[in-house]
């Protein structure tokens, strides 16, 4: 076990573990923002720069400062370390860039993209981004694509985070699709539109922490924020079954996976939960899910607009289904 | 208790004289007030014949724009409902369709939308929500009606006609928005 310090509070965490996941123990304001490490997948992180923090000293050994920013999310604890994240003025301006650069091709577009209300780029930008452009040159720009018959993928709102290709890889059995091109030129895609018809393939909307990744079944359908999110479960024979559906009165608007506070798919079991295509696709009556009760959204999100912690209108409903 | 406002004015029960009890220089009086107002100008106007001025702020019907080149603005967003305070507002988003460029802006536009004039308390948080410049209320008022479900505006209603088109440039500059 080594000691660290994130802006003035101590935690105890085990050697190895990364910056990141030591403030996420503290929990809070302290835990930077993250738009491509993704507990859940192996190797994720250490792309969108978004996490950056001031080492103010090494390690107990060598007290000395680092002399860059680093990515607390690939950096792993030293003991004795002292870590700045919020109070750092440093970091603070370095965010704003980064959130500028990751904005330079991103398309404003909130209005009609289907992640508006719960995309991390937005919540990122709405705390460090500018009000302003300083970008002269045209945005790169592409056609919306689909990718297999359910996913959508629009790249102009691609950030590059390489997180659905980590769920490609490491879920399902064959990755069709990937980065193409380098730098400037990369983009997400699949060989000749290929379609992606794995089970799991679905995850991909849950992970991509924009609108690139979206789902068709629910494509403009609604608002997140009109949407009541509640929990829901049913026997599935490929994946935990336990999800969220998104109801507007009496119907289900679409299916996704449990997310904690940094955007993740919640554990079950010990195990991560993920969803299936079936039940994220093709399970949308109301009978065939087992309703457990109202998620709990932080009331500072716009999801929770208008809604009301104890107001339930399918309380009736609950015991029917039983 | 001593009064807190000094206006309460303690009845009295005093007996009336007998002048007073005739109750005739009372009504004459009631009277000569009531007459007197017959010749003073008139606070009220004969609606709809005589109609106001507004001032060019102000919170009347509600218009959804179209831009210069007669595309809807309005993107269904659903800022201006969850905006609204009085629930008035509903929407249902669709994908503009191959050819439908000249109709809507963007790639999503609203299928329908509705504004219950009942709910509306006209309080202009929809205008001020909307990111796309698409709705803003008017100069003009509701007119009244015998029927509830006639003030439930439709985009029929709402959205502005290309060959009569509704300034608010005005609007747009009055106030905070011109000091920009």
């Amino acid at each position: 076990m080594v000691k660290v310090t994130i802006d003035g509070i101590e935690v105890e965490v085990e050697a190895g573990t990364t910056v990141l996941n030591a403030a996420r123990k503290i929990g809070g304001d302290v835990v930077p923002p993250a738009m491509c490490y993704y507990s859940k997948l192996e190797g994720s992180g250490g792309k969108c720069r978004t996490c950056l923090v001031e080492v103010a000293a090494g390690s107990a050994n060598d007290p000395r400062p680092m002399p860059k920013l680093v990515a607390s999310c690939s950096t792993p604890v030293q003991d004795g370390m002292v870590i700045k994240n919020k109070t750092s003025e440093k970091v603070h301006v370095n965010r704003g860039a980064v959130t500028e650069f990751l904005l330079i091709n991103h398309p404003l577009d909130c209005p009609i993209c289907d992640q508006a209300g719960e995309c991390h780029l937005q919540d990122l930008g709405f705390e460090h981004g500018a009000s302003g452009t300083r970008y002269e040159e045209e945005r790169r720009t592409f056609d919306p694509i689909d990718i297999g018959n359910k996913i959508k993928l629009h790249m102009n709102r691609c950030i590059l985070c390489y997180r659905c290709v980590m769920v490609a890889n490491q879920l399902t059995d064959k990755r069709v699709h990937g980065v193409l091109g380098r730098g400037d030129h990369a983009e997400i895609s699949t060989y000749i539109s290929n379609a992606i018809d794995n089970d799991f393939s679905g995850n991909m909307i849950d992970v991509c922490p924009v609108g690139a990744l979206t789902d068709k079944t629910f494509r403009f359908k609604s608002r997140v924020w009109f949407l009541k999110p509640m929990e829901a479960s049913r026997s599935c024979t490929k994946c935990a079954g336990k999800a969220v559906v998104w109801m507007f009165g009496e119907e289900i608007y679409r299916v996704t996976a449990r997310k904690d506070k940094y955007g993740e798919v919640e554990d079950n079991d010990g195990k991560p939960a993920w969803i299936c295509n079936d039940c994220r696709f093709d399970h949308k009556n109301v009978s065939d899910w087992n309703i457990e009760g109202p998620r709990k959204i932080n009331r500072h999100s716009v999801i929770s607009a208008n809604h009301y912690e104890k107001a339930n209108p399918l309380e009736n409903n609950t015991k029917k289904i039983k | 208790m001593e009064s807190l406002s000094n206006r309460k004015k303690v009845v009295s029960n005093k007996k009336m004289s007998f002048v007073e009890s005739l109750y005739l220089p009372a009504i004459v009086g009631g009277m000569w007030i009531t007459i007197k107002h017959m010749f003073k100008k008139h606070n009220t106007l004969k609606y709809p014949e005589q109609q106001r001025v507004f001032a060019p702020v102000y919170r009347g019907m509600h218009v959804l724009k179209r831009d210069e080149q007669g595309r809807e603005n309005c993107t269904a967003c659903g800022l201006c409902a969850v905006a609204c305070p009085a629930e008035a507002i509903t929407m249902v988003a669709a994908e503009r369709q191959k050819g439908e460029e000249n109709l809507y802006r963007e790639e999503k536009y609203a299928e329908s939308y509705e504004i219950n004039m009942l709910r509306c308390i006209f309080c202009g948080l929809c205008e001020e929500a909307c990111p796309k410049e698409a709705i803003f209320l008017t100069d003009r008022i509701v007119p009244t009606n015998f029927d509830r479900d006639e003030f439930v505006y439709g985009k029929d209603r709402l959205v502005e006609q290309l060959d009569n088109r509704i300034d608010i440039t005005v609007r747009q500059n009055t106030g905070k928005r011109g000091e920009k």
